[in-house]
């Protein structure tokens, strides 16, 4: 991946990397004859396929570690607390696979290893479930 | 305005070199591995990690240096069948002493595999992530010296086409397939996909033989690609059957 200042047709020169922790990524390019700099923004899909090759924009900064990609990105389900199920239990069955994977998916997009019933109240306000 | 080629500097994030860094790796930590045997088929449910499970421990009790990658990242089960408790170890050593590396071990029992990163468009991303995956098992797992090592693979084609892109060859295969017309019309397609790879067919090993399942699978494929049929797995096989296979190969 490369830049070009089309204006000065000089090569930008990469400058840093930003990980706001939103699942984004911005990485910033200047041109060594006008000094413009330019952003490279990325959504959260872009960054989590670039994340998924194992690399890095910019280039690493430190050795891949063993595993790095397993032990970073491999979750496991999150759990369920025992009144958290008895809420679930409560949901007519025929909707109940279709509500359970919507707070698991809220629950691992917000890191979340347990649902709870408080977890759940929150992800209904938050998602517009109301009477899930 | 100039192309990409035509721009001469460095590319800084070097991405190129990353993935090249990522391939030596790989090569590096494989460089003690005489042998490397892919187990596949194009059929689910015709035994694949039950015969490479045991087909490794007849390797080890014939006194072979043997390794176990279960590449089934979503189904795996090469940790029941080689008697592996749930471990970080990698590799976890298996009844026999054979090696092995799978999901199994990094995953919560009964948990499917799940990858932290947006749901939204997941398909996008999900199927890099199992490459990632299977390239730190074969890359990170410090195989040290092996006479063979058994790559245990999911039904289906696109994890052994991930595979011929992380080692750089295309792996010699043994194929599993049962009786039926069925499994040899799917198996057929996986064995013509590996011989347009440039893989080596090593033979056949049909399994479940004997019982409701009829139909003659192995000899048409043997016939149809010139390979042996190595070994018919019956539904209660001895150890000594295991020990016949991991001779023949």
């Amino acid at each position: 991946m490369k830049f070009l200042c089309v204006e000065c047709d000089q090569q930008m020169a990469f400058g840093e990397r930003q990980l706001p922790g939103d699942g984004t990524l911005a990485a910033t390019f200047k041109c060594p004859k006008c000094g413009r700099v330019v952003a490279m923004l990325t959504n959260p899909m872009e960054t989590q396929l670039v994340s998924s090759l194992g690399v890095e924009i910019g280039g690493r900064t430190v050795p891949a570690q063993p595993f790095e990609m397993v032990n970073t990105y491999v979750t496991a389900s999150p759990a369920w607390s025992a009144d958290a199920q008895e809420r679930l239990a409560r949901v007519p069955s025929f909707v109940r696979g279709m509500v359970k994977k919507i707070y698991g998916d809220y629950a691992k997009e917000h890191g979340i290893t347990e649902i709870t019933p408080a977890v759940m109240d929150t992800a209904r306000t938050e998602l517009g479930l109301e009477g899930m | 305005m100039r192309t990409y080629h035509q721009l001469t500097d460095p590319d800084r994030s070097g991405l190129a070199d990353q993935i090249g860094a990522q391939r030596k790796r790989v090569a590096e930590r494989l460089a003690g591995v005489r042998r490397i045997v892919a187990v596949m088929s194009g059929k689910g449910g015709v035994g694949k990690s039950y015969v490479t499970a045991h087909l490794g421990r007849g390797f080890a009790r014939a006194g072979r240096r043997v390794g176990v990658v279960d590449a089934d990242l979503n189904g795996p089960t090469i940790p029941g069948l080689l008697q592996v408790a749930q471990t970080a170890e990698s590799p976890a050593i298996g009844i026999d002493g054979v090696k092995c590396i799978s999901m199994g071990q990094f995953l919560d029992e009964g948990s499917p595999l799940a990858f932290k990163g947006p749901s939204a468009e997941s398909f996008v991303w999900r199927g890099a992530m199992e490459a990632s995956a299977l390239r730190e098992f074969l890359g990170d797992v410090e195989w040290g010296d092996l006479d063979v090592l058994l790559l245990d693979l999911p039904p289906g084609m696109q994890r052994y086409i991930e595979l011929c892109d992380i080692l750089g060859n295309p792996p010699a295969v043994l194929t599993v397939t049962i009786p039926t017309p069925e499994s040899r019309d799917a198996v057929r397609r996986a064995m013509r996909a590996a011989v347009e790879r440039g893989s080596a067919l090593l033979g056949i090993v049909e399994n479940m033989v004997g019982g409701e399942l009829r139909g003659t699978a192995g000899d048409d494929l043997a016939k149809e690609f010139g390979v042996p049929v190595l070994a018919r797995i019956p539904w209660h096989p001895m150890p000594d059957t295991w020990n016949q296979l991991a001779a023949a190969l």
